[in-house]
């Protein structure tokens, strides 16, 4: 404890006990890393070691130089803390950029198979959860860190609970990205989808999500506002889902604890079935509540008007809750799961249709008395625009999910073709949208650098979106055809080779509607960059600079 | 064979036969909230909580 001229400074309980855990985390690493089995094993512990001294170092660093702790309010108002929502948006757009660089890449390895280098790291099957854990998980996961911990703080009109724990919450989430992308590229995997990183980075993913849970309750508890906003609702239960999803889905035993290899604690059509209740729910708790969170809280806003229906918002919420659950059996149609639960599947993602288009109605709605601000503002378009792909989306996934369509689309590009709609244009769009009015706010600037560059991100993405979704369409059509296909004598009547040889010209349109997605999100890193370089400063700040905790890298 | 009657399977017997009213009757509880005309003053002031700054 250092003692300053007149009064004794000390550390927080967060402080000392955080430092005291990263200490003992950086022997622990030295020590696994001089026992490791496997080379991504001692790597990943190295990682570690080092992340943890470098935490000890600025944790010390920010008490020798810090006053008192940063006050709750100043002047009566709420002192919003920033900081680690500054950290995520900005690691959102760069994660963003990543995830679809390598999707460019993978769909080019598909329509041009030299692209693989023929080197293992850069394989097709490593790049390709790369790929979805960087979009799904690195991009959209910092963006609904950043949106929920803004969203509950200006909803609730109270600081963030915690004072290192948010920034915890921030920097561990993406050591977990970075464990688990270069794990993908050193072959370390469970191999369940969108669940493929191994124990120990579910382990250590559980503690930075527990605390994220925490967090964010502990800030609702602090509230000023009576009413508990809807999006906030929408945040919760995405928060709380994707944690029981997490821990339902990876129990795991490690072959050694000195190793990266584990296995699941079950096997066959249970864990085939554990891993789609896991997998559908991530689409419908991650990429669909946390989403929608954003939807009821950036749209009314940009368009400066209430939410069309907060009445339908609340039966929007419930009814997702009640029925998303139940839908993962449609990813086992025609399998060995029992027959009875792939119905079951079935009739609950036809249910969910009227709930999801519900919420896009109200979403819709919400510009009532503002529809001319969709020609003048291109962010709110972008906003609006995320909406169409959702209910689009929300009306393709009920359909696929019918046995008899599933029988020609399982396995094939429109399945890929589906998620794309849904991921591009619903949760990229929306959360392009919440970064364009999030950077403004919390950089305190005035605007964004540019509405021109807005207009063409959105122009080219849109585009970008068309060819690829329509290409995996036909694609996936004409695969699903040509593989039941049979001649008059009841053999097959391609051979699979030629079903792949049919893709080729529908992989080249893919990748060219990636490419342009991926320049649409470059023009929107510049756009943001400049915004916060050399925007021009508000006045009367949302924001109180110098109070608030300043970010730590 | 008759299935012996524990403790255990009269609970999960109870839970597999009344889940489906017990849920339907908390959903129909939650429509009732949201249309309860008398919370309609409460439900349009938080459908501007967005729009309020500080």
């Amino acid at each position: 404890m250092t003692k300053q001229t007149d009064s004794v400074k000390w550390m927080t309980i967060g402080e000392a006990g955080l430092t005291m855990i990263l200490a003992a985390t950086v022997f622990l690493s030295i020590i696994a890393a001089a026992k490791a089995e496997d080379t991504a094993y001692a790597f990943h512990v190295t990682l570690a070691g080092f992340a943890s001294l470098a935490s000890i170092f600025v944790i010390l660093n920010r008490y020798f130089g810090r006053g008192d702790l940063p006050p709750q309010e100043i002047g009566g108002r709420p002192n919003y803390n920033f900081g680690p929502i500054k950290f995520a948006a900005a690691a959102s757009v760069f994660w963003g950029i990543a995830g679809f660089t390598v999707g460019l890449l993978i769909a080019m390895q598909l329509a041009w198979p030299d692209l693989n280098f023929n080197l293992p790291w850069t394989s097709f099957g490593r790049l390709r959860p790369l790929h979805t854990s960087a979009v799904v998980f690195a991009f959209g996961g910092n963006g609904l860190i950043a949106t929920s911990f803004f969203v509950v703080q200006k909803t609730c009109r109270a600081r963030l609970a915690g004072d290192l724990s948010p920034w915890f919450v921030v920097l561990g989430y993406n050591f977990f990205i970075v464990i688990a992308g270069t794990g993908y590229l050193l072959g370390v995997t469970q191999s369940k989808e969108y669940a493929e990183p191994e124990w120990y980075a579910d382990l250590w993913l559980t503690i930075v999500w527990v605390t994220y849970l925490l967090v964010f309750l502990m800030t609702l508890v602090k509230r000023k506002e009576p009413h508990i906003f809807v999006a906030n609702w929408f945040y919760l239960a995405f928060i709380v889902t994707i944690a029981v999803l997490h821990l339902g889905n990876n129990p795991a035993l490690p072959v050694s604890v000195f190793g990266s290899k584990s296995y699941v604690a079950w096997g066959g059509v249970q864990d085939a079935m554990f891993q789609w209740w896991y997998g559908h729910n991530a689409v419908g708790f991650f990429l669909t509540a946390g989403f929608l969170a954003i939807m009821y809280y950036f749209i009314p806003k940009r368009a400066e008007r209430p939410v069309y229906s907060y009445r339908l918002s609340i039966v929007h919420f419930w009814a997702i809750i009640f029925l998303y659950i139940w839908a993962g059996p449609h990813h086992l149609h025609y399998s060995a799961l029992p027959d009875w639960t792939q119905t079951l599947g079935m009739t609950f993602s036809i249910m969910l249709w009227m709930p999801s288009w519900g919420g896009m109605i109200n979403g819709l709605m919400t510009l009532s008395g503002a529809w001319d601000k969709l020609r003048t503002d291109p962010v709110l378009r972008m906003l609006v625009v995320s909406v169409a792909f959702y209910g689009m989306a929300t009306f393709e996934g009920p359909l696929m999910s019918i046995k008899v369509v599933n029988s020609l689309s399982h396995y094939t590009d429109w399945t890929i073709g589906h998620v794309h709609s849904g991921a591009l244009g619903w949760v990229g769009f929306v959360s392009f949208g919440a970064l364009y009015c999030l950077v403004p706010w919390l950089w305190n600037r005035k605007g964004l650098y540019s509405l021109k560059l807005v207009e063409w991100h959105f122009w080219i993405a849109t585009l970008g979106i068309v060819l690829y979704i329509s290409a995996m369409w036909v694609s996936g059509i004409l695969q699903g055809l040509m593989w039941r296909a049979y001649t008059s004598l009841g053999f097959l009547e391609y051979s699979f080779i030629e079903s792949v040889e049919a893709m080729h010209p529908f992989y080249i349109i893919r990748a060219a509607g990636g490419g342009l997605f991926l320049i649409g999100a470059l023009i929107m890193a510049w756009n943001l960059w400049m915004t916060v370089r050399v925007g021009e400063a508000e006045e009367g700040a949302l924001s109180t600079p110098g109070a608030t905790l300043q970010p730590a890298e | 064979m008759r299935a012996i009657l524990t403790v255990e399977n009269f609970a999960s017997n109870l839970v597999l036969t009344f889940w489906t009213p017990v849920f339907v009757g908390i959903f129909i509880a939650i429509l009732t909230y949201a249309l309860w005309p008398r919370n309609k003053a409460m439900f349009d002031a938080a459908s501007r909580q967005p729009l309020r700054e500080d």
